[in-house]
C-alpha cells in the first residue's frame, strides 16, 4: 500500500551507503516512485557515490521496480559512482536473468561481498 | 473491486481500479484461490507477477490518455492444474509484435517495456485478442 513514510532504510559506513527496503513487495507504483526519489537524493549527496542496494527480505519485484533500478544505475554512473546489488532471492534473481539485467548490474550474494567489490 | 479478497472464490470477474490497494486485492484474490489448490510458492510468484504486469500494462499503456478512473477487468479461473487469467482494458489496443525486445543490447537500459516479456516467461500460454486490449494467459502447474 502506498504510504508517505519512507520505504527504505539507509545505513552509512564510511563513504559506502547501504539501502534496504522496508517492504517485502516492491510492486506499488507510488511506492516505487518514492523509493526512486529517496535514492536519487542519497546519490546526489555524495560526489562519487558508493551505493549498495540490498534486497534482503524482498519477495516480489515488478518491471517498474526494475525500471527504477536502471534509472538509479544511470544516475550513479553520471556521478562517477559505483552501484552494487546484494541479497537477491533466487526467484527474484530469475527475473533479472529473464530480462538480462543480471548482465547490466553488479550483483553479489551478500552486502559484505558487495562492499569488498567496490573500488 | 467487487468484493473483499478474503472471500476469493475459484473464479471471479473483478473491476480493478488504478490504485495500490485495489491492485493488491485483485492479485490476492487469485493467489488465495491458487493456494487452496496447492500451487507452490514458485507458481504463486509467477502468477502474481504476470497478473501484476498485465494489470499495469492495462493502466499505463492501454488507458494512456483516458480517464484515470477507468477500471481494468480481471477475470480468473483457478483449477487444480491450471490458472487462467484474462485482463481487459478499455483502451484502443496495441500490437504485441510492435513492442521492442527489452533484452536487446540497444534496449537493455530502457526504463520500461519488460512487462510483456515477464508475462510470456512465466505463463504457459499467452494470447491477445485482435484489438489488442485483452490478454488471456494460462499457467499450467508443473508436473
Amino acid at each position: 500500500m502506498a504510504s508517505t513514510e519512507s520505504r527504505i532504510k539507509v545505513r552509512r559506513n564510511g563513504d559506502v551507503m547501504q539501502v534496504e527496503f522496508v517492504d517485502r513487495n516492491i510492486l506499488d507504483e507510488s511506492n516505487i516512485q518514492m523509493i526512486r526519489d529517496e535514492i536519487a537524493g542519497i546519490i546526489d549527496s555524495a560526489p562519487n557515490p558508493k551505493l549498495i542496494i540490498s534486497f534482503q527480505g524482498v519477495e516480489h519485484l515488478s518491471s517498474a521496480a526494475l525500471g527504477a533500478l536502471i534509472a538509479v544505475n544511470n544516475q550513479v554512473r553520471t556521478r562517477s559512482g559505483q552501484l552494487r546489488l546484494a541479497h537477491i532471492d533466487p526467484q527474484i534473481y530469475e527475473v533479472f536473468m529473464i530480462t538480462r539485467l543480471n548482465k547490466l548490474f553488479s550483483i553479489h550474494a551478500t552486502a559484505d561481498e558487495a562492499v569488498k567489490s567496490l573500488k | 473491486m467487487s468484493r473483499a479478497s478474503t472471500q476469493a472464490p475459484d473464479s471471479d470477474r473483478l473491476a480493478v481500479c488504478n490504485d495500490g490497494p485495489s491492485i493488491d486485492a485483485a492479485e490476492a484474490a487469485v493467489i488465495l484461490a491458487a493456494e487452496r489448490h496447492g500451487y507452490t510458492k514458485a507458481s504463486l510468484f509467477a502468477v502474481r507477477l504476470a497478473v501484476h504486469e498485465a494489470l499495469m500494462n492495462g493502466f499505463k499503456h492501454g488507458h494512456r490518455g483516458l480517464p484515470a478512473s477507468l477500471p481494468v477487468t480481471l477475470s480468473y479461473k483457478v483449477k487444480d492444474r491450471t490458472i487462467e487469467c484474462t485482463i481487459e482494458d478499455q483502451g484502443p489496443g496495441f500490437t504485441p509484435q510492435d513492442v521492442p525486445d527489452p533484452t536487446l543490447e540497444e534496449n537493455i537500459e530502457r526504463g520500461s517495456g519488460r512487462g510483456l516479456l515477464l508475462i510470456r516467461a512465466y505463463m504457459s500460454r499467452v494470447e491477445h485478442n485482435t484489438k489488442g486490449n485483452r490478454v488471456t494467459m494460462v499457467y499450467e502447474k508443473p508436473d
